[in-house]
């Protein structure tokens, strides 16, 4: 355990030391604050059905800035390391290679749910000035970041295996950032293919972040998707551990 | 405390290390020496738990380095030959990171980390950044993490490259002073520095041990410490009457000198010196002689002479 919360504190501090969590850090609460802006102005200036939680959660700009940030918080994990020959390090101290997969991957994810706290002010804000709360029920904030952590896990766990595979981070970002994409414009051929055969739409739907964001923001919490996110992140988890073994035996 | 019993080591397509099989005793100094791609590093991988060896097996303190690894790999201090450390952190902070990975408990970490600065003089850089200090001082950072655990063996991976002669001499004497409480494997390229501070030498080439023993052994056993050079002013027939002396195993023409002087190698049973008949020989044929030397070899010129007759036999 100790062994553990070692690796785990030195995936964080590279993780705050480095550039790169400014540079996502910053942009990331530019693009959420022009979000929120955005949407609160378009609200004042026609009536909506829909809460100002689930407009949040569905931009075009949350999901980009969202999916953008696993990519650049990921890529360096293993690359780096790889190329640093720190890893070297790692491999021949008495530790196994589950400790640092797991160590590795709970310092990206940390930072990566990390980063949505501040976007709590935003409707705690929105609720002090207006005297009028952002959702009908809490259920839909629980909701709301209950799935983005969920997802997180899962985008996450991309960039990882993504980085165990190259010693080059833009290689790796790039990879994380193809599968990422991959993953999400599968899931919107629902919303944007109407002639889709039943079956085939219900497996699209399965997979659509956006589909599982529309229930989840209004407050339905359905296990599917928990399901789906969480054996998709062990999956690659395990073949992150997988790859790291193969190493090993391939140089 | 290291046994390999016939190591090797495949990579896609070539062979790095063959049937390789030595025993290094508990305290000793060991010194790996070889050429560059002889595979010195693969094997200090291999005992270091970060290559699986492709054959054969090994031991480290009667633990086999690859069904037993984490056993092992809590008794070696490793340095690979880069030096990698984390360029952001503070020197005592990846010390006590280093510590933490291995399991020391709060007090002993303290401790320890006081005894491995001080071991490799490195108190007054305890607070800065690993990514701002000099190569000597980074490589004195990878020493004192791979001590920091007092390892039973310490694997070193061309400590001193890239060093200058004043932190040369310093790392030798640091070596030289952890003989007796640990074992040290280094693998170096100067040779000098095996002949000052090993206590046991492996030479390595293209895979295969080439030699090994004391560096007086080594040196003793080959071909270069049994051998004498004779410069001649003699006919064609020189050779042959050469040969005939007792004692003398071959006669090689060096080529050199101008005519009509000729300059012959003579490679000797171990053991016998005939300089006297070679002078008598001379006298007898009436031959000009103005050269007649043997010299005490050092571990170079072992070195080159094995590395370098291996290459030729390999390509005739």
């Amino acid at each position: 355990m100790r062994i553990f919360a070692a690796l785990l504190g030195r995936e964080l501090r590279a993780l705050v030391h480095s550039p790169i969590a400014g540079v996502v850090f910053t942009l990331f609460l530019a693009l959420t604050g022009l979000n929120f802006y955005l949407i609160l102005s378009a609200f004042t200036r026609s009536q909506t059905p829909i809460t100002l939680v689930e407009a949040f959660f569905n931009t075009t700009i949350f999901w980009y800035s969202f999916l953008a940030i696993f990519p650049l918080l990921t890529m360096r994990l293993y690359a780096e390391e790889f190329r640093q020959g720190t890893f070297e390090m790692l491999q021949t101290a008495p530790v196994r290679d589950w400790q640092i997969v797991l160590s590795k991957f709970l310092g990206a994810y940390l930072f990566a749910v990390a980063l949505w706290l501040p976007t709590i002010l935003y409707f705690a804000i929105y609720a002090w000035i207006t005297r009028e709360q952002a959702a009908p029920a809490l259920g839909s904030y629980w909701g709301s970041y209950a799935l983005i952590a969920l997802m997180a896990a899962f985008f996450v766990s991309i960039g990882c295996f993504a980085s165990a595979l190259t010693r080059n981070q833009i290689v790796a970002a790039i990879l994380a950032y193809v599968m990422i994409a991959f993953v999400f414009y599968i899931g919107l051929l629902g919303f944007t293919m109407t002639n889709l055969a039943p079956p085939l739409r219900a497996f699209v739907n399965y997979l659509s972040s956006a589909e599982h964001m529309y229930e989840f923001n209004r407050g339905l919490l359905n296990t599917k998707p928990v399901v789906f996110y969480l054996s998709l992140a062990f999956l690659l988890q395990f073949l992150t551990h997988a790859v790291l073994q193969a190493r090993r035996w391939l140089r | 405390m290291i046994e390999a019993e016939r190591l090797t080591k495949r990579y896609a397509g070539f062979t790095a290390v063959q049937d390789l099989s030595f025993a290094v005793g508990r305290g000793e100094i060991a010194g790996f020496l070889g050429p560059n791609g002889a595979g010195k590093s693969s094997t200090m991988r291999m005992l270091a738990c970060y290559l699986p060896p492709t054959a054969g097996r090994a031991r480290v303190a009667g633990f086999d380095v690859f069904s037993q690894s984490l056993e092992v790999r809590r008794r070696v201090g490793y340095l690979p030959e880069s030096t990698p450390l984390y360029p952001d952190m503070r020197v005592g902070e990846y010390l006590e990171y280093r510590a933490a990975i291995r399991g020391l408990g709060r007090s002993q970490t303290r401790q320890r980390i006081a005894a491995v600065l001080d071991q490799c003089q490195l108190a007054d850089v305890e607070r800065r950044i690993i990514g701002q200090l000099s190569k000597g001082y980074r490589q004195r950072v990878g020493i004192a993490d791979a001590l920091l655990h007092e390892p039973e063996l310490l694997i070193l991976d061309e400590p001193t490259i890239g060093l200058d002669p004043t932190q040369i001499r310093q790392m030798r004497d640091l070596i030289r002073g952890l003989a007796g409480k640990h074992t040290v494997l280094l693998s170096t390229h100067i040779l000098p520095e095996v002949e000052a501070t090993c206590t046991r030498v492996l030479i390595l080439h293209r895979g295969r041990i080439a030699a090994q023993g004391t560096p007086a052994e080594v040196v003793a056993q080959s071909r270069v410490a049994n051998e004498i050079t004779v410069e001649l002013d003699a006919g064609d027939e020189a050779t042959a009457l050469l040969e005939r002396i007792e004692g003398v195993l071959s006669v090689q023409k060096v080529p050199g000198p101008e005519a009509p002087w000729r300059r012959f190698a003579l490679h000797l049973q171990p053991g016998a010196d005939p300089r006297a008949a070679v002078h008598a020989l001379a006298v007898e044929k009436r031959w000009g002689l103005r050269e007649l030397s043997r010299r005490t070899p050092s571990l170079e010129d072992v070195f080159v002479r094995l590395v370098h007759s291996e290459d030729s036999t390999a390509t005739p």
